[in-house]
């Protein structure tokens, strides 16, 4: 059996399995409401292994994003940042809020980092529509649940779900 | 009680605080770096590779479909469709003739009115990769980068017109824009009376819009408009698009017309690059024009 605290594979399978989702080509209908999952992951390793997985993994992320994406070079990267400063901040407290609970909390970290993209790409003076891009945010809610669950069980297997 | 790691009690939560205010300035910096003229082109190429595994695992499995409906194929179906690419290019054979007739004439007339001849355009074909990049911008990736000698401002063309331009170049990819993103706009000209104006595209594939003609502009539904050259970035002469609808508006100083591109857009799998001869002249010849088509 792993240790669960000096584990780096799947820690680095899920960031690398993120970044693949995030480019990974979907039809047109269903591409506006693609989850967040980058920052999806990175919040989840910020809440379960807060010392191993802060700040400058997320800014590594963000990096990797904002090349994938051909968006400017720190955008993800800033709002990554804020999102993950916010999970340390508060990972004690979240930790043991129920499902429910931190699933809304995920859903304003999301929309945080939502409206840092879109902030930074008004200040470019980048033309992009203002409604569908918040579609993103209610799918990476949703799909929060079912990311805590698998890596969870992936990660913890011996410890007592909620 | 804001004791994040639990550990190192209020030290830890100013250091947070701190490392949090260091990497944000850290990436902001960057972000203005990148919007003013490209200082970090290199930083940029250096992620860019780091992240080409993932863009060629993301392209992978389409890549083996490709390969697989080809390789699957029955041998019934493969003829057929060998007689059918064999007769199609018998007739732009046919075509072809008659336009190198053309092209000496034209050059010719041109030597006559003294103007300088229209040499021949030269092409690499490129692959555009399956990722999908921000849904909201037509942007997308191709499979050729500094190695093949493409350069920022370059043109792509498909199979039917002008697809767009390359905006960034990394090590093995570059980065385009179709002709109808937003933030793009085309030069062209009416091919029926060389009527010159610009297109802008409307961020949705099969449209483009030509906000600069007057009401009383000579434009009906059906023209071709052709790129003209000026600008610098596209070559001239090739097919930008058809004009679908035009809306005069007796209130408006400008008419409303609606255009649709020649290139199809949202269906491409592969893209010309274009080199003009002036594009050689200034810059040393590709390294793998080798591959040129024909």
């Amino acid at each position: 059996m792993r240790d669960p605290d000096t584990d780096w594979v799947l820690p680095i399978s899920s960031f690398i399995l993120a970044l693949v989702l995030a480019v990974i080509p979907l039809p047109d209908a269903v591409a506006a409401f693609r989850p967040d999952w980058v920052p999806l992951v990175m919040i989840y390793w910020a809440l379960a292994s807060p010392e191993r997985f802060g700040l400058p993994t997320a800014l590594c992320l963000g990096l990797a994003l904002d090349s994938l994406s051909g968006a400017l070079l720190g955008q993800h990267a800033i709002a990554m940042l804020v999102v993950v400063y916010l999970s340390l901040r508060f990972h004690l407290r979240i930790r043991v809020f129920p499902i429910w609970q931190m699933t809304m909390t995920v859903f304003v970290m999301l929309a945080i980092h939502e409206f840092l993209l879109f902030w930074v790409d008004g200040v470019v003076g980048r033309s992009v529509p203002y409604i569908e891009r918040w579609a993103g945010v209610f799918t990476g809610a949703l799909v929060w649940p079912l990311v805590l669950g698998i890596l969870d069980r992936v990660h913890q297997p011996n410890q007592a779900r909620v | 009680m804001n004791v994040p790691g639990g550990t190192g009690g209020g030290r830890a939560a100013t250091s947070l605080g701190a490392r949090f205010l260091l990497l944000s300035v850290l990436s902001l910096a960057l972000m203005v770096l990148d919007h003013r003229d490209d200082h970090l082109s290199r930083l940029r190429q250096a992620f860019s590779v780091l992240v080409y595994p993932i863009q060629m695992s993301v392209n992978l499995p389409l890549k083996t479909w490709q390969w697989a409906s080809t390789s699957l194929a029955d041998r019934a179906s493969l003829l057929s469709e060998n007689a059918e690419l064999k007769a199609e290019q018998l007739s732009y054979n046919v075509r072809l003739q008659r336009m190198a007739a053309l092209e000496a004439e034209n050059t010719r007339l041109r030597a006559i009115l003294d103007s300088s001849a229209r040499v021949g355009d030269r092409v690499l074909v490129a692959q555009i990769l399956a990722v999908d990049l921000d849904p909201y911008r037509q942007r997308f990736w191709i499979n050729r980068g500094l190695g093949d000698g493409v350069f920022v401002g370059q043109a792509l063309l498909d199979a039917n017109g002008v697809a767009g331009q390359i905006v960034r170049v990394e090590a093995f990819t570059s980065e385009a824009v179709l002709i109808s993103d937003a933030d793009h706009a085309v030069p062209v000209s009416v091919n029926r009376n060389g009527l010159r104006t610009i297109v802008v595209g409307t961020g949705d594939s099969g449209r483009l819009s030509l906000p600069y003609l007057t009401n009383s502009a000579d434009i009906v539904p059906g023209d071709l408009l052709v790129s003209s050259g000026l600008g610098g970035v596209f070559p001239s002469g090739y097919p930008v698009g058809w004009v679908l609808d035009v809306h005069r508006r007796p209130g408006q100083s400008f008419a409303e017309v609606i255009a649709e591109p020649a290139a199809e857009l949202d269906r491409d799998r592969e893209v010309l690059l274009v080199w003009t001869p002036e594009d050689i002249e200034q810059k040393e010849e590709p390294t793998s024009l080798a591959e040129v088509e024909q």
